[in-house]
């Protein structure tokens, strides 16, 4: 009975998605202020139901309700709690429940944080976030529902998949849809803004916390992934350049762009239709990953169940989300004028730099990720594109871009000199030089000339964000009250640009240093990698839940001292009857020590592998920094100043001169 | 309405009309030429035991075999490799691998880490033999009968629901043909 109720509050919640995607809409063009002010109930409306959908699916799940299929193939009695609540989202169909879900909290979020916005404004947003929300509930109702159920039902549940039962999977899905879906707001204020005619500094401003949230939830599914990947797989890789990996970073890059491109249409009133363009861009490729990865296009290793029907529903999705958009796009961003102008070298072209080699990038990406298809759609064979293209294509475009990254902040709008510039930045520049080849030879006695690239682009990249931050405060009269009265977003811009710079550290040092060893181990064999001693202890055997397991015991010890003991696993989950390792990890702020366990060997012995990963975790610690700033960013004093006035345009100019 | 500006329209109807014309295509089944025809002779160096050498020969000593071609390399096999350990450990159908464009210490070390669940391994290192059977991509598996002729080809990795739905019924129909 309960779960016929959540079908029904699905089905309930797409009649209310489609009737916030018409009513308003019509109430816009057509100056009906009740009709307009239906979005907000219809918003919280299609919220509640929702929610009280994903409840029952959560309750089924937890009662262990095998009568619903969606659980008895993602579930079983023995599964423990926490993963029984996660598996909900473990699936094709609940992780779809999922994604409406979070598209109508994000509904919700702007019907409750637009009071001051113009109703008509707010009307149009939620009328094309109503449209996207139906399409999406549609096809859940129609091909992908996660209530129907077993006739009889089974008497234990298929069990949900072990590489699934992990924290860093509880997590990831949720953060990595906040963000695909948040770029919803963007797009949706994007399409409004064309069609009320009003591309302005006000939309560039109400869009900008908007597009910064949605870009730190995937800045934080994209690092959830990979860090998922990092332990889990057991592999000690963090990035594979799979179809569906890419297919999380082709809208985080158009998402960044878009970042840096509003800046520029809310503070010179330039670049609009480009940016309308990005913030189409941003959300259409988050739907274009769906599609790869719901519809079986393309192989990738988080296949989800294909279905042809699937396939079609989304792609017919994806046809009419874009393709309108882009006809609206076509129609109306002639009419746009672009304002400012700007010298050759201003702070406009450095942002236009980072817009150009964002998107170059994306386009080799996503070139690289459909080319298997193109070459099958054509006929001319089926074929693979691996790591080697993407690293080879993809970093050269990261080099300039952080060159930039440096510059940009520290120049100035419209026109700036080029003595000036040179003369602040000459600091930099010999700093990072000097460093840049220290720094690595120092911590590892030996180099490469990929690590003194991104050693020094990093250096680089802090110097000139100390170097804004000393011009920035030294003309007042205390270094704290210099310190106070920078805006939030400074501080987060800053922080998320130093967290590219921690990134890059990461990644360089882990390629290019990391130590990797493979061997026999019998209880009592010691190895010494990195500076570390391993010792094999031994093994035990243990269970857990829905498993049972070979635990290897490995202690560490560096010149005598002990560091610590490491345990890997490797399991055997025996309803899947599916293997999996856990790694051992002891993890470092500037190494990771990294053991995962093979098969028995005979006479005791085990085969083993042992890393040592020099800082591998700023990859994600970057990753943390650029979120957070995001945060600062987006919780800037000015967004609320802005709420407080009607269409904020009274109050560009002093805030621009605040800012600059 | 200016040109320029229903550009990027007109190349998002282009990859709309590659992802319909992409729904129709299933990435993992390729027309082999091979189907129906006898496999192609090789004779490689095993892979544990480099004096051992494997060749078509080999394959075909059993009513049916499967003839599973991988690489460390390869993200997919990764993600087959539990299948393949559980159809060894059922023991009803053996399967002879191809390690393709890959180094031998990367491969035994796979093998130790994840378990082995070939009779043997042909060791394939220039990519050579994997051509002469129009490898495109790994992993794929080729099913031999006896008389040493390919019955059928797997792009991509092996499921459950392949093996139910399509290789054993065929694995059937050739021991029913064989007696």
């Amino acid at each position: 009975m309960l779960p016929e109720l959540g079908n029904f509050a699905l089905i309930l919640a797409m009649i209310i998605a489609l009737a916030q995607g018409i009513v308003p809409m019509i109430g816009a063009a057509r100056g009906i202020p009740s009709w307009m002010a239906f979005a907000r109930s219809a918003a919280w409306a299609q919220l509640s139901l929702l929610v009280f959908s994903f409840g029952i699916l959560t309750y089924a799940f937890v009662t262990h309700d095998f009568s619903v299929a969606y659980v008895a193939n993602h579930s079983n009695s023995a599964l423990p709690l926490s993963y029984r609540i996660s598996a909900v989202w473990g699936g094709h169909e609940g992780s779809l429940l999922l994604w409406v879900m979070l598209m109508s909290a994000w509904s919700t979020a702007v019907a409750l944080f637009s009071k001051r916005l113009p109703l008509e404004m707010v009307a149009r947003v939620l009328a094309v976030m109503g449209l996207i929300a139906a399409g999406f509930t549609s096809f859940v109702v129609f091909t992908s529902n996660p209530f129907d159920r077993y006739f009889p039902a089974p008497l234990d549940g298929r069990d949900l998949n072990p590489m699934l039962q992990d924290f860093g999977l509880i997590v990831h899905p949720p953060m990595l849809y906040m963000g695909y879906v948040g770029f919803s707001v963007a797009f949706a204020f994007a399409i409004a803004a064309l069609l009320g005619g009003r591309l302005d500094a006000a939309w560039a401003r109400w869009s900008r916390p908007w597009t910064i949230i949605a870009w730190v939830f995937l800045t934080l599914g994209i690092a959830l992934g990979s860090w998922w990947a990092y332990y889990e797989l057991g592999w000690g890789g963090w990035w594979f350049w799979d179809p569906v990996e890419n297919a999380s970073f082709l809208p985080w890059l158009v998402g960044t762009a878009l970042m840096h491109s509003l800046a520029v249409s809310e503070k010179r009133s330039t670049f609009k239709s480009w940016t309308v363009l990005l913030a189409i861009f941003a959300f259409s490729l988050c739907l274009l990953g769906t599609f790869l990865v719901r519809s079986g296009v393309l192989t990738s290793v988080h296949a989800f169940a294909s279905d042809p029907t699937r396939g079609v529903y989304i792609l017919m999705l994806l046809g009419v989300v874009v393709g309108v958009s882009l006809v609206i796009y076509a129609w109306r961003a002639p009419q746009v004028k672009s304002a400012g102008n700007f010298a050759l070298l201003s702070r406009e072209t450095f942002l236009l730099g980072n817009n150009v080699l964002l998107v170059v990038a994306t386009a080799t990406i996503l070139m690289g990720t459909l080319y298997p298809l193109i070459l099958d759609a054509l006929n001319l064979g089926k074929i693979s594109v691996g790591p080697p293209y993407f690293n080879a294509v993809f970093v050269p475009l990261m080099i300039p871009l952080i060159v930039v990254l440096g510059i940009g902040p520290l120049s100035r709008w419209k026109q700036d000199d080029f003595g000036r510039l040179a003369k602040i930045l000459r600091y930099a520049l010999v700093v990072s030089l000097v460093l840049g080849v220290l720094w690595p030879w120092m911590l590892f006695g030996k180099l490469d000339l990929m690590v003194v690239v991104g050693a020094t682009i990093s250096i680089w990249l802090v110097a000139c964000i100390l170097l804004d931050l000393f011009y920035r405060i030294r003309h007042k009269s205390s270094f704290w009250k210099g310190l106070t009265s920078q805006p939030l977003s400074f501080y987060g811009m800053s922080l998320a640009h130093l967290g590219v710079a921690i990134t890059v550290v990461g990644i360089t040092f882990t390629s290019y240093y990391s130590l990797e060893k493979d061997l026999r181990m019998a209880p009592g064999d010691q190895l010494e990698l990195g500076g570390y001693l391993f010792q094999f202890d031994g093994i035990r055997d243990a269970h857990g839940p829905n498993y049972t397991s070979t635990k290897g015991i490995i202690s560490v010890t560096r010149d005598g001292k002990p560091v610590g003991t490491m345990y890997t696993e490797k399991r055997n989950y025996t309803v899947q009857q599916m293997p999996m390792t856990e790694a051992g990890i002891d993890p470092g702020l500037f190494r990771d020590l990294y053991v995962a366990m093979g098969e028995p060997l005979g006479d005791g012995g085990w085969a083993m592998r042992i890393y040592y990963k020099p800082f591998v975790r700023w990859i994600w610690l970057g990753s943390l920094f650029m979120a957070f700033g995001g945060i600062l960013a987006a919780s800037d004093r000015r967004y609320r100043l802005m709420a407080r006035r009607k269409a904020g345009l009274d109050i560009d100019a002093k805030l621009a001169t605040q800012e600059s | 309405m200016k040109a320029r500006f229903l550009v990027p329209l007109i190349l998002f109807l282009l990859l709309i009309g590659l992802f319909v014309a992409g729904l129709k295509l299933d990435p993992r089944k390729v027309p082999s030429p091979l189907i129906d025809k006898p496999a192609p002779q090789f004779s490689l160096p095993g892979l544990l035991d480099k004096e051992k050498i494997i060749d078509t020969a080999e394959l075909t000593k059993h009513k049916v075999s499967l003839f599973n071609v991988w690489a460390t390399w390869c993200v997919a096999c990764r993600q087959e490799h539990p299948f393949l350990m559980a159809l060894a450990r059922a023991g009803d159908v053996p399967i002879y691998g191809l390690n393709y464009k890959d180094k031998r210490e990367d491969a035994i070390r796979w093998l130790n880490q994840y378990g082995n669940p070939y009779v043997a391994n042909a060791f394939d290192e220039d990519g050579r033999v994997g051509i002469e059977w129009g490898v495109y991509g790994t992993p794929e598996t080729f099913v031999i009968d006896s008389k040493g002729i390919v019955r059928y080809k797997q792009i991509g990795p092996l499921t459950e629901q392949v093996w139910q739905e399509t290789i054993l019924p065929l694995i059937n129909e050739i021991r029913a043909e064989e007696g």
